[in-house]
């Protein structure tokens, strides 16, 4: 009884915790939210989102915005598909099949590829690539590198050690039992790591070209940048077409995957 | 048959073909995109690249502590945190009636002939529409249009993380309240209480614990987000990395960087500490 009460009175406290801490952060920003929404901030508000339309349907940049979104496309698949590899390649010291201190290492490494998020290592990249899809890519690359690497040494470790026992009884060698006895194993499950970062991935890919990674979010950013307000209609309503294409997507695979007995 | 046996049955891989077939099937609808993507390696290996990053680099080591930066990046931190807490706390005001609206476990004319059966099926579909307009635009996108309009600063991140995360914890609260057990609620329905008192007595009780830690794990990610959101403008750490990697300060960097990862270790730490006291 007297741990229940204890218990409910360290909830009441913590709520009390967080109703403070809200109402202290809207006033540590000073954000004037009556002179956000008075008649000259929401007379600026409404120029600003008549100039968005009508959004340019032009033939010519219509195919800009496709090249554009298919620009996109590719950052995010390659994105995805170079961590397959080198995150595959960093998971097997990282599951501890070579020994204690590249354990060691290469979680360290996925480690901190894994907390830089994409944007900043996109800044970043620019620096070493130049401003284009190509540093987009390295970013995301980097990124899922540590994000897939963790996850797929995780399916490594939790699997079944039995098929591996039994093929090295048989006298196979150390890639023969990997291929044949594990990797079968986890296959399924690292492909659906996989197919979830891609879809993570298209997302990110549209908004690294904020900062200079290429796709529509560098579209973006120049049009609004020349004031373009037209263009830049027609680039989001691209982003949110394949945000909510992708969404549609995944929700189907996911669907159909799930429905598959494992 | 003697060719089959000639080969050694230890050394003939089975799958071998196949295997062979998907990867250069792989590697051939990779080369188109690494054409689009402009892919090109030998960038990376240029001299004058390497010089660039290699010096940035070089530069993180020590960390800047200036008294005046480090003032700056105390301030930066407060209000990266003060974006999250307040978009959040703006975005559950804008998620909770979305979600009562959106849930079906609170359908009158689900438990019998009702009046406004085709006005509530429209109405909530129509909720759940807004509700995927408003989280299928991402938050940075948001706060990018934001700080065009009017400069807002803060005031952007705030803004931009209520839209996106309303819109997506509506969805989440209506999905847990609909996934809980419905029969206390639909017993008070039945016997004509109103659809809050229902909600409070009925649903909230079971769907409490989920959608406090639900909320608190939306706030974690708020923080990251927001830092994210300093890229484009937004105030705090991210904006202050940007002016760093912008106007090449690597020790400003080094410094930023440490206070990012030691602030999403925190609030790692937080967030599971109110779960546990919370649930």
């Amino acid at each position: 009884m007297t741990v229940a009460r204890s218990h409910r009175g360290a909830g009441i406290a913590c709520l009390a915790a967080i109703a403070l801490a809200m109402v202290a952060s809207v006033h540590y920003l000073a954000v004037d939210f009556g002179g956000l929404f008075d008649a000259e901030a929401r007379g600026r508000m409404a120029r600003f989102v008549a100039e968005f339309f009508p959004p340019d349907v032009s033939p010519a940049f219509l195919r800009q915005v496709g090249l554009a979104a298919l620009q996109t496309l590719a950052v995010s698949l390659l994105g995805t598909a170079i961590p397959v590899v080198l995150g595959g390649l960093l998971a097997l010291p990282a599951a501890g099949r070579l020994g204690l201190a590249p354990q060691w290492l290469a979680r360290l490494a996925l480690n901190a590829l894994r907390s830089v998020p994409e944007l900043v290592w996109a800044a970043l990249m620019v620096l070493a690539a130049g401003l284009g899809p190509f540093a987009g890519t390295l970013a995301l690359a980097l990124h899922t590198t540590g994000v897939l690497g963790r996850l797929f040494a995780e399916s490594l470790e939790n699997a079944s050690p039995a098929p591996e026992a039994a093929l090295r009884d048989l006298g196979a060698g150390r890639v023969a039992r990997f291929a044949y006895g594990t990797l079968p194993l986890i296959a399924p499950q690292c492909l659906g790591y996989t197919l979830y970062r891609w879809e993570m991935n298209i997302r990110m890919a549209t908004i690294l070209g904020f900062v200079g990674g290429g796709g529509l979010g560098q579209m973006l950013y120049f049009h609004l940048s020349l004031f373009q307000q037209g263009q830049a209609a027609t680039v989001l309503i691209a982003m949110t077409l394949l945000v909510l294409g992708d969404d549609a997507l995944s929700g189907w695979a996911r669907r159909s995957l799930g429905g598959q007995p494992h | 048959m003697t060719a089959i046996a000639a080969v050694r049955p230890s050394l003939r891989d089975p799958a071998s073909q196949r295997r062979l077939a998907w990867a250069i099937t792989a590697l051939v609808l990779l080369w188109p995109l690494g054409r689009l993507a402009d892919f090109h390696p030998a960038t990376l290996l240029a001299p004058s690249n390497v010089k660039v990053l290699g010096s940035f680099l070089a530069g993180y080591v020590p960390p800047s502590t200036a008294p005046d930066f480090l003032r700056e990046l105390l301030a930066a931190t407060l209000t990266t945190l003060a974006i999250a807490t307040a978009g959040i706390a703006l975005a559950f005001l804008i998620a909770v009636p979305l979600a009562i609206v959106a849930t079906r476990s609170l359908s009158v004319a689900a438990i019998g002939p009702a009046d406004g059966r085709w006005r509530g099926r429209v109405l909530r579909q129509a909720v759940r529409t807004v509700t995927v307009l408003l989280r299928s635009v991402p938050e940075i996108v948001w706060a990018l249009l934001f700080v065009r309009a009017s400069g807002l600063g803060p005031a952007a991140g705030v803004l931009a993380l209520a839209i996106t995360y309303g819109g997506m914890l509506a969805k989440v609260y209506a999905e847990i309240l609909e996934s809980a057990d419905t029969r206390p609620a639909r017993a008070l329905l039945q016997a004509g209480s109103g659809r809050l008192a229902a909600l409070c007595f009925g649903l909230l009780p079971l769907a409490a614990d989920e959608l406090v830690s639900y909320t608190v794990y939306r706030w974690e990610c708020a923080v990251r987000a927001a830092v994210v959101m300093g890229f484009v403008g937004a105030g705090g750490l991210g904006q202050l990395m940007d002016q760093a990697i912008k106007g090449f300060v690597p020790s400003e960097a080094s410094s930023i960087s440490l206070v990012f990862f030691a602030l999403v270790l925190l609030a790692d730490g937080i967030s599971l500490v109110l779960r546990k006291v919370l649930a």
